[in-house]
């Protein structure tokens, strides 16, 4: 059964990570992306890895590609310009790939990562916290590297604020906090006017006359 | 006969397809009376009656719309995508009920006992959004797409929001199950955590307001500006799927503001010394304590919409990012100093 | 001191909860809905409604074809072909008025100078197909006709008034 339920996330895996790269429309490659992290993380969760396959679809599922959908829905690609130097770069890129694709088999290959380099992961029973392991291990083993991680997002975080605040004087803009403070007695003045007396209706047999 | 119901009852698959047809026919029968009923509030804070011409006093109203609804033609677009077109309510509806699966009705009561229930939660929130994205995409509509990129970028800044409040729970509770959540609450009502977690209690509910794209947050379908938004080119089933994911989302959050800051299916009598009520059948746990809480939140749904006008699409993301974010990080703050403090009674080290 | 103010009234929400206990108390008050087939709101002498065209108390038509309605009509839905008849006198061979393009703005109303257009009460008619709300002399004379004693009380009550 969970051989069976594996195949399936990984044949799903695979399809829709070869689709991410060849689909022509950005926006739908976006979403095949979606559909990876979907299957990697249900892959994950056949490992008992219940946590970071959650945080899988959180973070990126539910966070990093919403924006990349948003930026690529705004963009408008041209297709045919995107297609010009295909046959002419195909060489260099073809050589490029391969130098890339032997690296990463180097680094992450069968050598290092091949199943004989590690013994089966042992089950744990249904009430083993996934989450309380990683975070014993996370502050106590590896809290040097855990914080210089966080060093370094937050001066990421800083890094773009900075690249992308500008402040422009000349430009016109709403203070929000000044229009909260505002009361009615800021911009209306009630003015009372005397009210004139209304007419009375005249009887009708009068108007006959 | 009934050993026979019973063995079968026993078949794992058969027990759990049980389960979820006892949360999801209740859950379904609710949303649509939760439109009843919110077509009922706001007439009634308006100063009018509402419905009330279907049925008596209107009661059936809810099903006359749900067979309105669906035997209305389904109309695709011109230059739609069909299949992301009818993916898109279908996305919606699956993450919105799937989140129930983790939602405990008491101390047993629970489909899915997931130790990282929080976090999923969260999670199928956060891919609900998808069915947002697609629809908008998929409509070839410019008002669609406009209410996909405000949805987009609005549930994902007050997710952020939402998810630090629920830190503050996790901080306090020490687990990301919910029913240990419920359980840390217990001894009396100011076991709850609603009370040192006020700030992030107001702001967890406001999110869930926001994440729901509901008034006054309800940029996402804002009638006057981009018509009905995401879901303009839907009709017949499909928009009524949208309908319901969206009340579906509003009790979920309802139930999860009641189960984590109201202490869920405690009683709020429980050791309360005034007039015996603490001994008495009024102070054990229930599930009528559990769903009256939620029925609370779900009111104020209701209040809300009837009483504030829409956000300006710069005010909510100010709101979101530089009021609550801040407050929440303030917050996460004080709950590490009482937790060292050992404030009691919710911070005691166990 | 005023922004310090400011600052703990926003942080506390005390505005929106201002507003909630308005709408807070509003659920409670009694309804005004009047629920319409039953019950009907009070109507103004002055309503306008559905068109229609007097006669004298003789029988005589009052319209004299002036096309002072046609004229001033700001929707064009006034169409009118006058003919002298026998007996010497100008009528009108056809008076139609459009009630899809009908603003219901009550000028030809005010320009008709026998009173023979006017506006009744009726607002709850329809029309199954498009020409059931293109009326004619013959259906105009007919409302008029029909409701002759509330138009004329209607005219004597607004009478002081023109």
């Amino acid at each position: 059964m969970e051989t069976i339920v594996f195949y399936v996330f990984s044949a799903f895996m695979i399809l829709s990570a070869l689709m991410v790269i060849t689909v022509h429309n950005p926006v739908r490659a976006a979403f095949f992306l979606v559909l990876t992290f979907f299957s990697s993380a249900a892959v994950w969760l056949l490992l008992e890895a219940e946590f970071l396959a959650i945080i899988l679809i959180i973070v990126y599922v539910g966070a990093v590609m919403v924006l990349f959908l948003f930026v690529v829905m705004m963009l408008d690609v041209n297709l045919a310009e995107l297609k010009k130097g295909f046959v002419k770069n195909l060489p260099l890129a073809v050589i490029v790939a391969l130098a890339m694709f032997a690296m990463i088999f180097m680094v992450v290959g069968g050598e290092q990562f091949g199943v004989q380099n590690f013994a089966v992961p042992e089950r744990h029973a249904a009430d083993y916290s996934n989450v309380s392991a990683l975070g014993q291990l996370l502050y106590t083993e590896y809290v040097y590297s855990f914080e210089i991680a966080a060093v370094i997002l937050l001066v990421g975080i800083v890094a773009a604020i900075s690249l992308t605040l500008r402040r422009r004087p000349n430009t016109r803009h709403q203070k929000v906090e000044d229009q909260v403070a505002v009361k009615g007695a800021d911009r209306l003045r009630v003015v009372k006017v005397e009210s004139q007396p209304r007419k009375h209706t005249i009887d009708n047999a009068e108007v006959k006359k | 006969m009934v050993d026979l119901i019973l063995s079968i009852y026993e078949i794992p698959i058969i027990n759990i397809l049980v389960k979820i047809i006892a949360i999801l026919v209740p859950l379904l029968l609710t949303v649509a009376y939760f439109t009843y009923f919110e077509r009922k509030i706001i007439g009634y804070m308006q100063v009018r009656i509402g419905p009330n011409r279907v049925g008596p006093r209107g009661w059936l109203q809810p099903i006359a719309d749900a067979m309105k609804l669906m035997f209305k033609e389904i109309i695709f677009p011109s230059g739609a995508n069909k299949i992301l077109f009818t993916i898109a309510p279908t996305l919606t509806i699956a993450t919105a009920l799937a989140a129930w699966a983790v939602i405990p009705f008491g101390a047993e009561m629970v489909l899915a006992d997931l130790n990282v229930a929080l976090l999923y939660i969260l999670a199928m929130t956060s891919v609900g959004v998808y069915g947002v994205i697609l629809a908008g995409w998929s409509s070839n509509s410019k008002y669609a797409i406009m209410s996909t990129l405000r949805t987009a970028a609005q549930v994902v800044s007050y997710e952020i929001a939402m998810g630090f409040a629920l830190v503050g729970v996790v901080m306090a509770a020490r687990s990301l199950n919910i029913g240990d959540i419920v359980a840390g609450q217990s001894g009396s009502i100011w076991g709850w955590y609603m009370w040192p977690l006020l700030p992030l209690f107001v702001i967890y509910f406001i999110s869930g307001v926001a994440e729901t794209n509901r008034a006054p947050f309800d940029v996402a379908e804002g009638e006057s500006e981009i018509v009905a938004g995401f879901h303009v080119e839907y009709s017949g089933i499909l928009f009524a799927i949208f309908f319901l994911a969206e009340y579906a989302n509003m009790i979920l959050i309802s139930i999860m503001a009641a189960l984590l800051f109201m202490g869920g299916w405690l009683s709020p009598f429980q050791g309360v010394e005034f007039l015996g009520l603490g001994s008495s059948f009024l102070a054990g746990s229930s599930i009528v304590w559990l769903l009256s809480k939620t029925a609370i939140f779900m009111f104020l749904f209701l209040w809300f919409r009837a009483t504030f006008p829409r956000y300006r699409y710069d005010q909510i993301m100010r709101l979101g990012w530089k009021v609550f974010i801040p407050i929440t990080i303030v917050w996460i703050y004080v709950i590490g100093i009482m937790y060292y403090a050992e404030l009691a009674p919710w911070f005691i080290k166990g | 001191m005023k922004q310090l103010t400011q600052f703990f009234n926003s942080l506390f929400l005390a505005e929106l909860f201002k507003g909630l206990s308005v709408t807070g108390r509003y659920l409670f008050k009694k309804k005004i809905t009047v629920q319409y087939p039953e019950e009907k709101t009070p109507q103004s002498y002055r309503f306008r409604g559905l068109h229609a065209q007097r006669r004298y108390a003789n029988g005589e038509e009052r319209c004299i074809a002036c096309k002072l309605c046609e004229a001033i009509c700001p929707a064009l839905a006034i169409s009118i072909e006058s003919e002298e008849r026998e007996d010497g006198s100008r009528r009108t061979k056809s008076y139609d008025i459009d009630l899809t393009k009908c603003i219901f703005c009550g000028f030809c109303e005010e320009s008709c100078p026998v009173d023979a257009i006017v506006e009744t009460r009726i607002f709850e008619y329809h029309g199954e197909e498009k020409s059931d709300l293109y009326m004619t002399k013959e259906k105009l004379l007919a409302v008029g006709d029909k409701y002759e004693e509330q138009i004329a009380a209607d005219r004597a009550e607004d009478a002081s008034y023109r």
